[in-house]
């Protein structure tokens, strides 16, 4: 193993010209990601990101084979799992069944798809576990798109969907409706789902649209301050994640999914006696 | 119409103030049975109504058809003059207790914010009105030390403050109480009540308080509607708490004995569907 093609900072001010993009992707995405992410916690849904995920890789995987726009596969993909979950997994325990049922389907028609692709094998790789090469023009308008879309409308319903999240029975009795919410959440969840698939890779969404919020809620149980935390550990990871891997010739993944994980483990060991901030 | 039917509606509209609920002529099924029918009551502002009943009566299927998350076989219930729709911003809710997880991230003030605004778009940036108000509360209910503590971490009685405090933030027209003292000691039960009768005092809101022991709010209650085997009867406790009234609605022989201004009914242990019911 050879180190700097791990860590290699040479010629490091030429290259980050190049991989603007990238860091443009990656801070909305970490944006998106530790917003929705409180709530993906709080719902109890982080199998649900995993199973869009897959469903979201065989959306790209078969846009791949027949030769349209990879991210509008991937979108499709991730749209179709959301509203299938919506619709027939209102209660938790059906839904973790129906995504249980999902997920393997989703992988097998991604994998079958890849298998009768005839381009190169190395950006199939890249729908599981990540890109290797700079975002493209048409995927950073996508995303720019995605993200901006995720991050408003969460905005907009971010009151009455915590209160739904948080304490339902009242939420209903108050009139919110819970149910529509939960349809827009797991749309909104798609949609950030999709994007971050053309950066980490289905098989690692966990890691931007999970654990950055997991980390936050170990740390706090303010409704302001955790979204915020959650927010910079996510920026944390995709940004110094694209940064890290720079130079060096590996995927980004691994960078985004280790700082992601490192960060997790810091809040745990730093609210183990409860919850520091208050 | 005769005179003194249309006495009796005009005395209604011009005397009283419009009924905060009225239900009508409701009934509720599910399947086959019955759980009640042809129930009728009129419940004005200010109203304490204490509905009582033993398990499985239809206590708190009765919240649950005045929240809209019953569908009635037939009649209707109207909230404030509006047909009862999925929830209401009149109605102030305290559902039953159950155990809340200790790791979700929710503050006590949080339960209050969120019975402020939390049916409002946008984000959670409360103003200074919104924190005065739940200051305000945190006044009323002896929070202010809790307030910041997940509310995984209150105790029962803490977190039914809490829960009355959610409740009447908004100042709703009708407060909606189901079980509020289940699993509080005396102490805390009386408490509990006492907060909710002030701000019925307070704001003339109609209370409706589902519960399986008339006793600690005894005082309090101005009607009782009490609820047996698909039958009910509404009327002042005087009326309703009598061994001949409570006899023929359970169709058995049932003995209210008042004992030290308290009131405990026996005998309907014999019955079919109820086999526990004792008061004490």
């Amino acid at each position: 193993m050879n180190w700097s093609d791990i860590f290699n900072f040479d010629n490091y001010d030429q290259l980050l010209p190049l991989v603007t993009n990238s860091l443009i992707a990656a801070a909305l995405l970490g944006l998106a990601g530790g917003l929705i992410g409180i709530f993906v916690m709080v719902r109890d849904s982080s199998f649900a990101v995993h199973g869009i995920s897959e469903l979201s890789f065989a959306g790209a995987s078969v846009a791949l084979l027949i030769g349209v726009d990879v991210v509008a596969g991937s979108i499709v993909g991730s749209i179709v799992a959301a509203a299938v979950i919506a619709m027939l997994g209102s209660r938790a325990k059906d839904r973790n069944s129906i995504i249980a049922v999902l997920m393997p389907f989703g992988l097998g028609i991604g994998i079958l798809a890849l298998a009768m692709y005839p381009g190169r094998s190395a950006n199939k790789f890249g729908l599981l576990t990540g890109q290797i090469t700079a975002v493209d023009n048409v995927a950073i308008g996508w995303l720019v798109g995605i993200t901006s879309l995720v991050i408003v409308v969460l905005a907009v319903i971010w009151r009455p969907l915590q209160f739904a999240s948080l304490d339902t029975d009242v939420a209903r009795a108050r009139g919110v409706p819970t149910r529509t919410l939960g349809v827009v959440f797991l749309l909104l969840l798609g949609l950030a789902v999709a994007a971050s698939v053309q950066v980490v890779g289905a098989l690692l969404a966990l890691s931007l649209l999970v654990t950055p919020a997991a980390s936050a809620l170990r740390l706090t149980s303010s409704p302001r301050l955790a979204p915020l935390l959650s927010v910079i550990f996510a920026l944390t990871a995709a940004i110094g994640g694209i940064l890290l891997s720079l130079g060096g010739s590996m995927p980004i993944s691994p960078y985004v999914t280790t700082i992601s994980f490192v960060i997790y483990l810091v809040c745990r060991l730093a609210g183990r006696n409860g919850k520091v901030a208050k | 119409m005769s005179a003194r039917q249309e006495l009796k509606i005009l005395k209604r509209s011009v005397l009283l103030p419009p009924p905060v609920l009225s239900i009508e002529h409701a009934t509720l099924t599910y399947g086959e049975t019955t759980i009640w029918s042809d129930l009728s009551i009129d419940i004005a502002p200010g109203e304490f109504v204490a509905i009582i009943g033993t398990n499985g009566s239809g206590k708190t299927s009765l919240l649950r058809a005045i929240l809209g998350e019953e569908n009635l076989a037939s009649g209707s219930i109207t909230i404030a003059g509006k047909p009862a729709g999925h929830g209401s911003r009149d109605i102030g809710y305290i559902p039953q207790h159950r155990g809340i997880d200790p790791s979700t991230p929710m503050r006590a003030r949080d339960l209050l914010s969120l019975g402020l605004n939390g049916h409002k778009f946008g984000l959670p940036w409360g103003g200074s009105k919104e924190k005065a108000r739940v200051n305000h509360i945190l006044d009323c209910i002896e929070g202010h030390e809790l307030a910041n503590l997940p509310v995984g971490l209150l105790s029962g009685g803490q977190f039914q403050r809490f829960r009355v405090g959610q409740a009447v933030i908004a100042e709703p027209d009708l407060i909606l109480a189901d079980e509020p003292l289940s699993a509080l000691d005396l102490t805390q039960q009386s408490i509990i009540a006492d907060l909710i009768d002030q701000e019925r005092k307070d704001h003339n809101a109609a209370v409706l308080f589902v519960t399986h022991d008339v006793n600690p709010v005894l005082h309090m209650v101005d009607r009782v509607l009490y609820l047996a085997g698909g039958k009910f009867k509404i009327g002042t406790p005087d009326e309703v708490l009598r061994s001949d009234v409570l006899s023929e609605l359970y169709g058995s022989p049932i003995d209210v004995v008042r004992n030290q201004g308290r009131v405990v009914v026996v005998g309907t242990r014999d019955h079919d569907h109820h086999p526990n019911e004792v008061w004490h």
